[in-house]
């Protein structure tokens, strides 16, 4: 079990000040590492855990105690609410005087994800990396924010004590983990995360911290979602028995759409994948990041029954639209954690339901909390009273904060 | 186990008829025997098991999880086979994963005090699905929107035979039907259905086109005879085995232990059920006091106790007529009734008629009595022998006129498949008239076809453009004295219903035109439908 900090270059810390420019876009991905396409983006500090470990193996209860014994909360030096508190804008540093993902207009702003609940336009400084701040400028116009400060992977900037540095999330493109750490206490919010692989983004960083604040959207033990891999085989195995019908695959529009289609490239479909409208900013920005998405055609067709045997991916709003029309008798698929309930997938009137998620499932996030073994658990958003159950079972300290204003984006 | 699990999941999803089929016949082309035979069985319901009582589904996961985050996740879920299915933790190693035919044969063999550790071993073994499709099965009924005969119609499909072959033989055959499965891949000889009593696949009418079929056809080559308003049946009788067969082969004789003491003759009947009071037909709303259940109990059988109204003899005592004549059939049908003298079955009187003409107005205004009841006529040409099936030209339906009233468009709703992106499924209302005086609309029914396509995308930008409110699926429609969309209805009766706000419900209610010249407060009042019901 190695829980160490992830290690990030000394001279690379630096006073958190605003860049008055916005940053320019290259092609790297940020944080320096070159990225020749979606497989390449390793980052170096990352180690990979294996999900759905048994979960009572890996609490040792030893190293909890050591670990709390050393931690500033147990010795009653600080109490972490010192350091990040909920507000009523979202998660709030007073020493730092920022917030995490704030629901409203503020100062200062440390945003995890482009997704729209978690970044809102309309803040002063916002700190993120380059890719997030990219996808927030795509969303949301060049008036995003009035300053930005770009922070690579393992960046750390500091500010009146505190440190803060982005460790990779396995979210989407660009998701980070923001890391605190304010005489000798360390906080991790998640921000949304997910554990199983994707090639569109750098996998998830486990940090080891006293306080481990995370999300809890498919905090239920029926939420397991079966490997992406699968899904998709689901999705080519239906293309092969309907070669006359249109695929048409709900998909949220940052993140799961090219993660979808990254994962359809991997199993070895080559043919043009058709991309409703709504995507085709996005898959820029994914573009101009290295991520491979191959040969991409806009789904825009003037004849009725157009596209049979094709796969088009639209944002999930677009299915049983009357957009569906042009396509020829189209399969509707939608690709969701959601669709791991029969119900929910019946509610939709979805004919393939693929249970693809970009957030972790609950195996992913128990073992995740199971891994870090931290002093403290607190639970942002989602089914936090199923996580707070698990920790009291596992003798983990847990909190829900009770933290408004997310959802997963459309659920 | 994994393939059938997958099967059950895209066809719990799937509202077409032909994916549907596709599906299955797919399945049962990939998989081998015995696997494909047993999970055909499960399909058509000819196997099921309620192995899996709530009860024991709960004692067996509350031994794995933790009963707080069981009952929420139940609670999420809403279905307690699904929550087990979902929530079962994976015990990693060792479990090998069981197929479909090794758990039938397991359950088969297990006692019952045995079962509750087969079913915690088989549930290590499997990937959430196919838990889910092994609950499915062992709770009784799979309930993925599959019928046994569409289930028949996928096997016939592998073997590019008709439908109503397999139909015949599936009383000879067992699961997991090795000898059906190597005579559709040519393999074998086709099994002999020799079983007694077996169901004999049912010969079926067209519905006439009176301006295309009627000018061709010489009215002395057809029999008339009234279409009679119940369900048909084929009561089967042989060496002393019996059976009442539904028109799909589906045996509904449990429901009707009465009937069955009754009968007693060597042959085959074809003919309608019906509740019969002193030998006369009561309306269909009494007999579906007895449809739809799987048995029957004393004060139904009181009630409303049923009969057969004969109008085919396909075996007379033990020799097979069913290539004669329908002429000689009958004139058959006619002595065996006499001698029989059942208090059970009558026979259908044939009409005489002239010509086409007479028969129309015979048709327009029935005598007084059961034909009044009837759903119209039926046209049997004398020379036809009887065939599986629906043969165009030996037997026709002519409906009577149906019912019409203009009812205003309530609500509309989103279709399935092919029209998920329409709102086609309309609920209409009439005129009702409180005691101030003042005018509201009442539902009376839903309807979701008898329109053309190029009317359906009219239909569907009516509704989305004078929607008022949204209840998920669901769009309420502007409709008010002022304004609104009057939809012609056509129904083939009324009934009085307890469930219903208006008290009334409709049978097979289509729209028959779309009166978009109609101003709504035109529409007809409740009033005049409560006339209907006399």
């Amino acid at each position: 079990m190695d829980t160490e900090k992830s290690p990030a270059a000394p001279e690379k810390l630096t006073v958190w000040r605003p860049m008055r420019e916005r940053p320019r876009q290259t092609s790297k991905v940020s944080g320096g590492r070159a990225a020749a396409g979606a497989a390449a983006i390793k980052p170096a500090a990352v180690r990979t855990i294996a999900p759905r470990r048994v979960i009572s193996a890996l609490i040792d209860p030893d190293t909890r105690a050591r670990r709390r014994r050393i931690s500033p909360i147990s010795v009653g030096v600080i109490r972490p609410e010192q350091l990040l508190c909920p507000r009523p804008a979202g998660l709030y540093c007073p020493p730092g005087d920022f917030y995490v993902d704030p629901v409203r207009p503020v100062a200062r702003a440390v945003i995890t994800h482009g997704h729209a609940d978690h970044a809102r336009p309309g803040h002063g400084l916002v700190m993120a990396t380059n890719e997030t701040l990219a996808i927030m400028e795509t969303r949301c116009g060049p008036d995003y924010a009035a300053s930005v400060r770009p922070l690579g992977y393992g960046e750390r900037i500091s500010r009146d004590g505190v440190e803060v540095s982005l460790a990779p999330a396995g979210h989407v493109l660009g998701s980070a983990q923001v890391v605190v750490n304010w005489r000798g206490l360390t906080m991790v919010v998640s921000g949304d995360y997910k554990r199983s692989p994707d090639p569109t983004c750098a996998p998830f960083e486990p940090v080891a911290c006293d306080v481990f604040i995370t999300e809890a959207t498919f905090a239920l033990p029926v939420f397991r979602h079966p490997s992406a891999a699968s899904e998709v085989e689901k999705l080519l195995a239906s293309v092969r028995q309907f070669p006359d019908r249109t695929h048409i695959v709900g998909a949220y529009t940052l993140g799961k759409a090219q993660r979808l289609i990254a994962l359809l490239r991997e199993v070895g479909w080559q043919a043009p994948i058709h991309v409703h409208g709504a995507l085709e900013a996005i898959d820029a920005v994914y573009a101009r990041f290295d991520v491979d998405l191959g040969p991409l055609a806009p789904a825009t067709v003037e004849r009725r029954a157009s596209l049979p045997g094709a796969i088009v991916i639209a944002p999930p709003s677009a299915l049983a639209t009357p957009w569906t029309r042009r396509f020829a008798d189209p399969v509707d698929a939608f690709a969701s954690g959601w669709m791991g309930i029969r119900a929910r997938a019946r509610q939709r009137g979805v004919e393939l339901p693929l249970t693809i998620s970009d957030h972790a499932d609950w195996d992913e996030l128990t073992a995740t909390i199971a891994e870090l073994s931290p002093a403290e658990v607190w639970i942002t958003h989602g089914r936090e009273e199923a996580l707070e159950r698990w920790c009291q079972l596992a003798g983990i300290p847990a909190r829900a904060l009770s933290l408004v204003g997310y959802e997963d984006e459309d659920a | 186990m994994k393939a059938f699990a997958h099967l059950l999941d895209r066809l719990a999803f799937t509202p077409s008829r032909n994916a549907k089929l596709t599906l299955v016949t797919d399945f049962l082309a990939a998989t081998p025997d015995p696997e494909r035979g047993w999970a055909l069985a499960a399909l058509t319901g000819d196997i099921s098991f309620d192995a899996a009582k709530p009860a024991v589904l709960r004692k067996v996961v509350e031994g794995r999880v933790d009963a707080v985050l069981f009952a929420w996740s139940y609670d999420y879920v809403g279905d307690l086979a699904e929550t087990v299915a979902l929530i079962w933790p994976v015990r990693p190693g060792l479990n090998r994963e069981p197929e479909l035919s090794e758990v039938v044969e397991a359950l088969k063999a297990a006692a019952k005090a045995e079962v509750p550790g087969l079913i915690e071993t088989w549930l290590d073994g499997l990937p959430a699905d196919g838990r889910w499709a092994l609950l499915k099965l062992l709770t009784g009924g799979l309930r993925v929107g599959l019928s046994a005969r569409l289930a028949k119609q996928a096997a016939a499909d592998l073997g590019g035979v008709p439908v109503g072959e397999v139909e015949e033989l599936w009383h000879c055959l067992a699961a997991p039907y090795g000898d059906l499965f190597a005579w559709l891949e040519g393999r074998g000889e086709k099994p002999v259905s020799s079983a007694p009593a077996r169901f004999r696949p049912v010969m079926l009418a067209q519905a006439i086109d009176e301006a295309a079929d009627l000018s061709r056809l010489d009215p002395a080559d057809y029999a008339a005879e009234w279409k009679w308003d119940g369900v048909r049946v084929q009561a089967v009788i042989e060496g002393g085995e019996k059976h009442l067969w539904s028109r799909t082969g589906e045996d509904i004789g449990p429901a009707f232990p009465d009937l069955l003491a009754k009968l007693a003759f060597e042959g085959a009947i074809d003919g309608e059920l019906l509740v019969m009071r002193a030998g006369r037909a009561a309306p269909f709303g009494d007999l579906q006091q007895r449809l739809g259940r799987k048995t029957t109990d004393a004060r139904l059988i009181a009630a409303y106790p049923v009969g057969v109204r004969a109008y085919d003899l396909l075996l007379d005592g033990a020799e097979d007529i069913r290539p004669l004549p329908f002429r000689e059939r009958r004139a058959r049908l006619e002595t065996f009734l006499a001698e029989l003298a059942s208090p059970v079955i009558d026979l259908s009187p044939l009409q005489a008629f002239g010509s086409w003409a007479a028969l129309a107005a015979l048709r327009l205004d029935p005598p007084p009595g059961e034909p009044r009841a009837a759903e119209g006529l039926m046209l049997k040409r004398w020379d036809s022998p009887y065939t599986a099936g629906r043969p165009k030209g030996p037997w026709f339906k002519w409906k009577r006129d149906p019912h019409l009233i203009d009812a205003v468009l309530m609500y509309a709703q989103r279709g399935h498949g092919k029209r998920s992106s329409y709102y086609s499924d309309y609920t209409f209302g009439v005129w009702r008239e409180d005691a101030a005086g003042q005018r509201s609309l009442t539902p009376v029914g839903k309807a979701y076809f008898g329109f053309t396509d190029a009317e359906l995308r009219r239909l569907d930008a009516f509704v989305r453009d004078n929607t008022i409110e949204r209840f998920g699926p669901v769009r309420a429609v502007r409709a008010d004295v002022e304004f609104g969309l009057v939809l012609e209805v056509a129904f083939e009766g009324l009934q009085r219903s307890t469930r219903h706000k208006s008290g009334v419900a409709m049978r097979f209610p289509r729209i028959s035109r779309i009166r978009w010249d109609k101003p709504s407060r035109e529409a007809d009042e409740l009033a005049s439908l409560e006339r209907m019901l006399g």
